[in-house]
């Protein structure tokens, strides 16, 4: 894909999820792409949000990006270094976990916002066998908000996963509540051509926002289920200062940017 | 005075002593924290298969365990080992050619399932997890289960929240508890009778040296009684939990210590290329684990070069500015 604008896709997607986090907001994050769009909203427009790992870190400093939520990079100058029960029962409890925003990525996601990082093909004996859910089912069942990190192509956009590792709206229509579980999961998609939504009462995926230079048949042709587009509008490209500090404050070194 | 709480021994003693042919055993840390590789690689070099092995989210270790061929059931959230392999490669190819048996969970279920252990509860309850194929999807067959008494019944359970909606949850997903025949730990401080000083973030350590009925520590620093008692308040698990200490100075390495040395990103890369293919990875293999007697002399063939750059800042407790692949 040509590209004439001036930010790269990778960028254009870290700061429309910084866009999600709110002041305030506890943000639970990844390695890659969501740390540095955790870094982004706390130095663009969350400065009083707070970084916080699965493994029991809490607002660490995070002087150098961490390559892992176990890197020794997410101990230092932290808030308080714990442990796993105690960083999922944050998520958990209703009072911390109505804070938390969580940044997810998948190896597919359906119209209903279901995630896998399982496998591809029959689970008992797999085509590729991925890394698994590590937090990412616990996060998607406890987290109101979850924002999911897609590239968008037609083997990703998928009518039906080929395993469900972490619980988007299931199969629409209050099918989540009446699983079990409490409001939440996949909220919004950021790919590299647009964001979606979730339609409250269908629970469906529809188009909110395409990116310059995108339009809303080309996100259709890369998505593999049928999807509303009729709500999409053009997303405000990136400012200037955005990216500023983007690329000067948070990855000087291009390490996930590329 | 009597010594019978001097658990110190040389770590080749303790895997012969408490790890054995088809054990179920946890090891600590996270991806490329804090495994326990000394102990790991010991196992290796004693070719000691069969084994059951539950862990949350590892990497450095489980791979290796993997690669050797000692694994054969693995209950598991997330096999990934940083940048290097963000999946790791020989898990992937062990379960997508059928050569292990995998149970998936999340990381907050096999938290639970070692504190439901630790705890002597036969189980504990989650609101993660309803609808998911985690919960319906199986990897070891009900007639597996019941062939094996060492394996519960049943993968998951739900349950009507008996207090009605007490809490604001109709149903809680039930986790079965795991007591493992033995878990092994790196950690930073420990002293002879096996009391222990973790640094940094203990992930699901003390959980699963709680649950264990065999405890294996290795540490950087093996010290005086005197020095965990001054402050109490720094040491997370007290020596009743544990059978044997091993002193074991890099005893992680290639994976990080918080406060004592980074993870090795050229060392996991290399492995993670040799782990591709099956001639390079003999070659790996030989070279690095068993053309070695221990931990200390693959710590020679590594080299002091790798060692110093890996060395932990005192003000961060990692490398900093280290060139990271």
């Amino acid at each position: 894909m040509k590209n004439h604008q001036p930010y790269t896709p990778r960028e254009i997607m870290t700061i429309m999820a910084a866009r999600e986090i709110k002041n305030g907001d506890i943000v639970f994050s990844g390695t890659g792409i969501s740390m540095l769009a955790a870094m982004a909203a706390k130095n663009i427009n969350a400065p009083d949000s707070v970084i916080f790992f699965e493994t029991g870190a809490i607002d660490s400093l995070l002087e150098e990006l961490p390559f892992a939520v176990a890197d020794p990079r997410i101990m230092y100058w932290a808030a308080a270094n714990s442990k796993l029960t105690d960083a999922f029962a944050t998520m958990q409890n209703p009072i911390t976990g109505k804070k938390v925003i969580a940044i997810l990525g998948a190896a597919q996601i359906d119209m209903y916002g279901n995630l896998n990082t399982t496998c591809i093909g029959d689970y008992s004996s797999p085509d590729i066998r991925f890394s698994g859910s590590g937090g990412g089912c616990d996060v998607a069942s406890f987290v109101p908000r979850c924002v999911a990190f897609m590239q968008h192509e037609k083997r990703k956009f998928v009518k039906k996963l080929d395993y469900l590792t972490s619980p988007g709206q299931l199969k629409g229509n209050n099918t989540r509540q009446a699983a079990g579980l409490r409001p939440g999961g996949v909220s919004v998609v950021v790919t590299n051509l647009g964001l979606m939504r979730f339609d409250k009462d269908s629970g469906k995926m529809y188009l909110d926002k395409f990116y310059p230079d995108i339009t809303p048949e080309k996100i259709l042709e890369n998505t593999g289920f049928p999807m509303d587009v009729s709500r999409a509008t053009l997303a405000v490209p990136p400012t200037e200062t955005e990216l500023k500090i983007l690329r000067e404050h948070c990855d000087p070194q291009r390490l996930i940017l590329g | 005075m009597t010594n019978h709480l001097n658990k110190v021994m040389p770590l080749k003693q303790a895997i012969e002593q408490y790890v054995k042919n088809s054990s179920h055993i946890s090891i600590g840390g996270f991806t490329l924290n804090r495994n326990p590789m000394a102990a790991v690689y010991e196992i290796i070099r004693q070719d000691i298969k069969d084994l059951h092995l539950y862990a949350h989210s590892n990497g450095t270790g489980l791979d290796e365990l993997i690669g050797a061929g000692c694994i054969s059931k693995l209950e598991i959230a997330y096999a990934g080992n940083g940048k290097a392999a963000p999946t790791c490669i020989r898990f992937a190819r062990a379960v997508q050619n059928n050569e292990i048996l995998v149970e998936d969970y999340s990381n907050y279920m096999m938290s639970l399932r070692f504190m439901a252990g630790s705890m002597g509860l036969p189980f504990l309850p989650t609101l993660s997890g309803f609808g998911t194929d985690i919960l319906t999807k199986w990897g070891f067959s009900k007639s597996i289960r019941k062939s094996d008494p060492k394996i519960v019944d049943e993968k998951l359970a739900v349950m009507d929240n008996p207090f009605g909606d007490w809490a604001g949850a109709s149903k809680v997903l039930l986790v079965p508890a795991i007591n493992p025949d033995i878990t092994i730990i790196h950690v930073q401080k420990a002293d002879a009778m096996g009391t222990c000083s973790i640094q940094g973030l203990t992930f699901a350590d003390i959980e699963q040296v709680k649950a264990s009925k065999n405890v294996i520590v290795t540490c950087e620093e093996l010290v005086d009684k005197e020095e965990l008692r001054q402050n109490p308040d720094l040491n997370q698990i007290p020596f009743i939990h544990v059978s044997a200490v091993c002193h074991a100075p890099l005893g992680a390495y290639p994976s990080a210590v918080f406060g004592h040395y980074d993870y090795d990103s050229q060392y996991l890369r290399k492995f993670a290329i040799a782990a591709k293919n099956p001639d390079e990875f003999k070659k790996y293999q030989d070279k690095y684990i068993y053309g070695v007697k221990n931990h200390e002399s693959f710590l020679k063939i590594v080299g002091q070069e790798r060692i110093d750059a890996i060395k932990a800042d005192p003000r961060t407790g990692y490398s900093v500015n280290m060139k990271r692949d």
